[in-house]
């Protein structure tokens, strides 16, 4: 079975990246668009908090892009929280036709994989991608209270709050999406919703697999090889995994999770997860990396948990997932 | 790899907590707690209140500072380093109140504070309850 979509035109011409205090504060902070040091983005809600900041990121994205509102086809994202109301709410003064996604925190990859296969099937000129994720509401929908008294597993990851958003399209740029493979759901028996990096990793490792098998391509092909939040433990467990298989990877092989944050300084333990790690990351980081030349082949893979409250109450294992797409820097 | 030998091997080489470590912080502030439960008592026999109000007062008195400090947003930091030091004592109990209120705020005082506001120290409301009836009934028979 073939894995690897190919795509002929696809251009990512723009990012936008906007992040909170504890990002602004972290190693990368100079690569964000804007910051914000309140929670509740100028909002009487964590939730509306969200929406603010996913409406300032796409803000950002058209100016940074020189384009209004009815120059974009369509908007394809999502966040973390029931129903993904965040972005609804964010997107819904913009008249631009939207598209909900979910794919936890491979969102961004997931939107950006089903964007690419509009503009190459030449359905839409262009799309806006994006994803969220704070810090507030995902601890209240998923865990607890933020001011109960509870003490982190060092296996625990610490959600970015951040949106990522950027602008792919059939006019060329200099940097295309080439190839795509879509993920498959890896249920691993990881029940732990504190180490979720271990209940991802072997999702991450089953796509990388898949895309190095059928490719043909080496590990030192790439620039960077970026996961999107499997943090330290995870990391530790694909290195190992895709190593048992015969795949080593070196140096090049990172993890937006450990990346964003000063983990030791920070207390991060495991680093960073959430929709907006690889959103923000490779929207600020990677992508300004690429514009100066310093990387010019990158892998990015989007991984995603996908679990719920009582899924976890039910005790389920972690369903996950990993969505791959491959950048390149071509002269034009 | 199948999945019973891929979780042995996540969880054996996943980092515990240091236990021991845990344990002495644990120890410290939960004594120093009640250490302050003891002043308060003390100063309210002090003050000519009965005995038996004093540590009705005294308990009153770490709830209020607990849900304080709560709300001023110390006691989440604290915790973090106490852990069952500030959990087991009364003050974790104010906590588990508060802190889900005080978020729960934006949906409202009814369906948001009120319904949010036991979601955590709930379960310890109803199994206490119903130890303390069972253990209530063995004492009725027993006497």
């Amino acid at each position: 079975m073939k894995s690897i979509l190919r795509f002929s035109g696809v251009y990512l011409a723009e990012t936008a990246t906007t992040v909170g205090k504890k990002e602004s504060e972290g190693p990368l902070s100079d690569f964000f668009d804007s910051h914000e040091e309140d929670v509740y983005f100028g909002t009487d809600s964590f939730e509306k908090a969200e929406s603010e900041m996913v409406r300032r990121t796409l803000n950002i994205l058209l100016g940074k892009a020189n384009k209004k509102p009815e120059d974009i086809s369509l908007i394809l994202g999502g966040d973390l929280l029931n129903q993904c109301v965040a972005t609804s709410f964010a997107v819904s003064k913009s008249q631009i036709p939207f598209l909900g996604l979910y794919g936890a925190c491979s969102t961004i990859i997931e939107s950006a994989i089903v964007a690419s296969s509009f503009i190459n099937g030449g359905l839409v000129d262009n799309a806006a991608i994006l994803a969220s994720s704070h810090f507030c509401t995902a601890e209240r929908q998923y865990r607890f209270p933020l001011e109960y008294g509870s003490q982190k597993t060092p296996t625990s990851q610490n959600t970015v709050t951040g949106c990522g958003s950027y602008l792919l399209q059939n006019e060329q740029t200099s940097f295309r999406v080439r190839e795509a493979v879509v993920g498959k759901i890896v249920d691993n028996g990881i029940k732990d919703a504190n180490n979720m990096g271990a209940a991802m990793a072997t999702a991450a490792v089953d796509t990388i697999l898949r895309y190095f098998n059928e490719s043909g391509a080496k590990p030192d092909d790439f620039d960077m090889i970026a996961t999107g939040d499997l943090g330290i433990e995870g990391h530790e467990i694909s290195l190992e995994l895709l190593k048992r298989c015969g795949l080593n990877l070196g140096q090049n092989y990172t993890d937006c999770g450990m990346l964003i944050y000063d983990i030791q300084k920070q207390d991060m333990q495991a680093g960073a997860s959430g929709c907006a790690c690889m959103a923000t990351v490779f929207g600020g980081y990677l992508f300004k990396r690429m514009k100066r030349n310093e990387l010019r082949n990158v892998l990015l893979i989007g991984t995603g948990a996908l679990l719920n409250r009582n899924s976890t109450l039910q005790n389920e294992s972690i369903p996950s997932i990993a969505h791959l797409i491959h950048i390149v820097r071509e002269e034009i | 790899m199948n999945k019973k030998e891929y979780i042995k091997y996540a969880e054996s080489r996943a980092k515990k907590s240091n236990c021991i470590v845990n344990c002495v912080k644990a120890f410290l502030v939960g004594g120093l707690i009640c250490c302050i439960g003891q002043a308060f008592k003390d100063l309210y026999i002090y003050l000519e209140v009965e005995e038996e109000t004093a540590v009705i007062l005294e308990a009153v008195t770490l709830i209020f500072l607990a849900g304080l400090f709560t709300g001023i947003g110390w006691f989440d930091k604290i915790a973090k380093q106490a852990g069952a030091g500030t959990l087991v004592p009364i003050t974790g109990f104010s906590n588990a109140v508060t802190s889900p209120a005080i978020e729960a705020k934006t949906e409202g005082f009814i369906t948001g504070v009120a319904s949010q506001m036991f979601i955590i120290a709930g379960p310890v409301i109803v199994y206490g309850t119903v130890a303390s009836i069972i253990y209530g009934v063995i004492y009725f028979f027993i006497t």
